[in-house]
């Protein structure tokens, strides 16, 4: 009975926020053109350098669209359900926490894999690039492991809305947007100042992106990336526990300082 | 057996000035009772929800639902409570039936066993079920606060907890609501704590009611015993004998 509980519990958010989705059909669209253009016009600025730049400069777009949505869908869920209201009867519902975030981030996977694998295929098309000699199961195996590190940071994010409302949701998007600058996602690494590489190593979408490429521009597999895969995993394996406990003890502090409601 | 039992519950929020929310009140619900909070905005109605809801957690004093503290054993209470508050609270862009999918989801319901409660309940409701499967942005706020009803009598709750469930709503869908909780008393094993500005929904649906001022309880007894003891015609007067003081619009800060 309990674990029936908690399954039902995790399809609950799969189904309302599929529901969400087909109700704002227009804006998918809207984002699906956005996030397309977005990919090709990042793909024409190495189109004069050769296939491979123009490859190189695709699969940035491409990771970076795809831990993007991860890292929102999962930050935002908990802002979400404050504008709309609903926060204070998902959080009385009598399903675990853990149960309710695994919700969120599954939807937020196969969200992420069907918007951005739609985002590929036009791309692909547009660019005429054969992407055949790529190992597609290393692709997708760097994909899961790539997912569950950027889930444990989604789970991180998510905590500030929980705490503050606008502040938290503001915090949420320089997190992001450092992500971006840190992790290669459209050049490499040692073209950043000294100072901030460091943050370069600790970043999973640095791993995530040098796999990807190591995939699609050289043909590599498993063999090859099994030291990154590995990293990989390792950040996971630390940031999902560390999200989950920081989780529970922000909703704590929540509790206590009557922040579990709608205006916050 | 006590369905609420309250021990000396105190609550303060720092904002910009200290607001004393709860000032400690103790009290217990029984077991079938309908126990009615009443109260000027901002008297610590909602926080008591709250805490009971297991959605805040007292600075003072300890509450119990059904014997377990609702600090440590929030678990055990969540299966055993649910809630209707002033606004229906839904993800108003998707019909009535997915937020009910959804909140079933929550608590161990089968699709077709929500559907199948949520429409019996919409039904005795008088919820046109024609409007279903229509998102909720489009429903008329007494539309959208019977499925919030539906919503919460649809898990089969042992503490209904209504925080003001019928403000805002018309005379019709009012009287609607109030049969609805007259009739669910009679076939369930159902204990409900309301709070209502309304006077005369805390005379009529009742056992016992608490009229609560500034965080402190006034007055506690059956809504004849207070009329009487207070030698007025009306709980409303009663009321204003007790805290002095006329309806205040302030901003809610429970």
């Amino acid at each position: 009975m309990k674990i029936k509980r908690q399954l039902y519990g995790s399809i609950a958010f799969l189904e309302r926020n599929f529901a969400l989705i087909k109700r704002y059909l227009g804006w998918e669209a809207v984002f699906l053109v956005y996030n397309v253009v977005n990919a090709l016009a990042i793909g024409l600025i190495g189109i004069k350098m050769g296939k491979e730049m123009v490859l190189y400069l695709i699969i940035g777009a491409m990771v970076w669209g795809f831990l993007s949505i991860l890292f929102h869908e999962i930050s935002e869920s908990i802002a979400w359900e404050r504008w709309e209201g609903t926060i204070e009867y998902t959080f009385m519902a009598p399903i675990s926490r853990f149960t309710h975030l695994v919700g969120n981030c599954l939807y937020a996977i196969i969200y992420g894999v069907i918007r951005s694998g739609l985002i590929l295929v036009i791309v692909v098309l547009f660019f005429h690039i054969s992407i055949k000699g790529a190992n597609f199961f290393a692709l997708i195996i760097v994909l899961v492991v790539s997912g569950l590190s950027f889930v444990g940071l989604g789970l991180v994010a998510a905590v500030l809305p929980l705490l503050s409302t606008e502040k938290g949701a503001y915090a949420t998007h320089i997190f992001e947007a450092v992500l971006l600058l840190i992790s290669g996602v459209y050049y490499e690494i040692d073209v950043l100042p000294i100072w901030i590489r460091p943050l370069s190593v600790i970043s999973p979408a640095t791993y995530t992106l040098k796999a990807m490429r190591a995939i699609l521009i050289y043909g590599a597999g498993l063999k090859e990336l099994y030291t990154m895969i590995i990293l990989l995993l390792s950040i996971g394996f630390i940031l999902i526990p560390l999200g989950i406990i920081i989780f529970r003890e922000a909703e704590y502090y929540a509790k206590k300082k009557g922040k579990l409601k709608r205006s916050g | 057996m006590e369905a609420v039992k309250c021990v000396e519950i105190c609550k303060v929020f720092k904002k910009k000035k200290q607001v004393v929310a709860l000032d400690h009140v103790s009290f217990s619900i029984s077991e079938g009772e309908i126990f009615g909070i009443v109260g000027p905005n901002g008297s610590g109605k909602s926080t008591l929800v709250r805490i009971l809801s297991t959605l805040l957690i007292p600075d003072q004093g300890k509450a119990y639902v059904y014997g377990y503290d609702v600090v440590r054993e929030y678990g055990k209470i969540r299966p055993l409570i649910n809630r209707v508050s002033v606004d229906a609270a839904f993800f108003k862009g998707i019909s009535a039936w997915e937020n009910l999918r959804y909140a079933g989801r929550l608590y161990g319901l089968s699709r077709t066993e929500a559907k199948q409660k949520s429409l019996q309940i919409l039904d005795s409701l008088g919820f046109d079920q024609k409007r279903f499967n229509e998102p909720l942005e489009d429903l008329s706020r007494g539309m959208q606060q019977k499925v919030a009803i539906a919503r919460a009598f649809f898990t089969s709750p042992m503490l209904l907890l209504l925080d003001e469930p019928t403000t805002g709503l018309d005379p019709r869908s009012k009287l609607d609501v109030q049969n609805f909780i007259r009739s669910a008393m009679k076939d369930h094993n159902l204990t409900i704590l309301l709070t209502t500005h309304d006077m005369r929904e805390a005379e009529s649906l009742c056992n016992r009611v608490a009229i609560i001022n500034q965080g402190r309880y006034a007055a506690v007894g059956r809504p004849d015993e207070l009329i009487k003891k207070y030698d007025k015609s009306n709980l409303e007067e009663v009321f204003m004998a007790i805290t002095g003081e006329l309806w205040k619009e302030e901003e809610d800060e429970d």
